[in-house]
């Protein structure tokens, strides 16, 4: 079942909140995951991880470096599930 | 079925793409029962895809480099398992000063040869109060008689991995306990993808070697590590088995 950009990002911030303690409310559309998240590359591999299961996409490896915003994440998660 | 009623840890399963994840795979369609390790923050990783194969397997806690969780090991798997008929051992780390030879530190050097070769040694005395005659370890290596772009140090880490393996052989022989090396071509792991550089392994690959060669195809690397763990090689130890597509017999 297709979630909307809302839900998928709801979804995203509780993952991210999970693996880094970080207020979900943090977790925007136009924030970049590296520079205002602050987050390594080690977690975001345990945020992929997560977000697949979560929403049953996959997120190739080669992927992953295109995601510099929460905003690219959203995107490329609600256009796998189409 | 190849690995029926034998019972198998094997470290190194990070993402899907891991060709230790490949290997728990398969031994487990092949009759195996599996366990694996992971350690500190990438557990959480591992937790997540082991679910992601057949039968979720236990994961308990190793780092390579900490005494505690080595001598820890045998009790740990103990919690799941009595005994261990093999054991893969898929581990490797240099810092990123590693990849630039002739700048690199003692620092680096010495981190990835602990890491890298000597984890091997480790993991096997670690291992062996669980493990009887008919045992079997293997390992994957990167062929180190040559030297590679943009390996470096960790080429030479590779080296001392697999005079590691001889000596294991040698000393765990008399127990009739084998140790084996799969020499695989380069396989687009995290692994790989965290060397500077890996692309420029993947070009030469496929059009040198007889057999072709898919930097996407973890299985084929995993399907040997099978067989060595089966009682298929009954007599071969201190080997190491190339899974390169045949690039290593080739001259140009």
């Amino acid at each position: 079942m297709a979630s909307t950009e809302q839900e998928i990002l709801e979804g995203l911030a509780e993952i991210v909140n999970e693996e880094t303690g970080l207020d979900p409310a943090e977790v925007q559309l136009d924030k970049s995951f590296t520079d205002d998240l602050d987050i390594d590359s080690l977690s975001m591999m345990t945020i992929v991880v997560n977000a697949e299961e979560r929403f049953g996409v996959r997120i190739p490896d080669d992927e992953v470096k295109n995601l510099t915003t929460v905003g690219d994440a959203v995107r490329f998660i609600q256009g796998s599930q189409g | 079925m190849l690995l029926h009623g034998k019972t198998l840890l094997v470290t190194g399963v990070l993402m899907d793409s891991s060709i230790a994840f490949h290997v728990a795979r398969l031994a487990q369609e092949q009759g195996a029962e599996v366990v694996l390790t992971s350690f500190g923050r990438t557990m959480k990783i591992t937790s997540t895809i082991a679910r992601r194969l057949p039968r979720t397997p236990p994961v308990v806690e190793l780092d390579v480099s900490s005494e505690e969780d080595l001598s820890a090991l045998a009790d740990r798997v103990r919690e799941h398992v009595p005994h261990l008929d093999g054991v893969v051992h898929s581990i490797g780390f240099a810092p990123q000063g590693a990849f630039t030879f002739m700048d690199a530190s003692w620092e680096d050097v010495s981190t990835a040869v602990q890491i890298s070769a000597f984890s091997l040694q480790a993991l096997a005395k670690a291992a062996l109060p669980l493990m009887s005659a008919g045992g079997s370890i293997v390992g994957l290596t990167f062929d180190a008689r040559y030297a590679w772009p943009v390996y470096d140090w960790m080429g030479v880490a590779k080296a001392a991995f697999e005079a590691t393996n001889r000596y294991l052989a040698r000393d765990l022989g008399p127990q009739g306990i084998r140790a084996n090396l799969v020499s695989a071509g380069p396989i687009r792991t995290t692994a790989a993808k965290s060397i500077p550089g890996f692309e420029r392994f993947e070009q030469e690959w496929g059009t040198r070697a007889p057999l072709g060669w898919d930097v996407n195809d973890a299985e084929q690397a995993a399907r040997a590590c099978v067989a060595l763990l089966s009682d298929w090689f009954p007599a071969t130890t201190g080997e190491i088995v190339h899974v390169d597509g045949g690039f290593h017999a080739m001259g140009v």
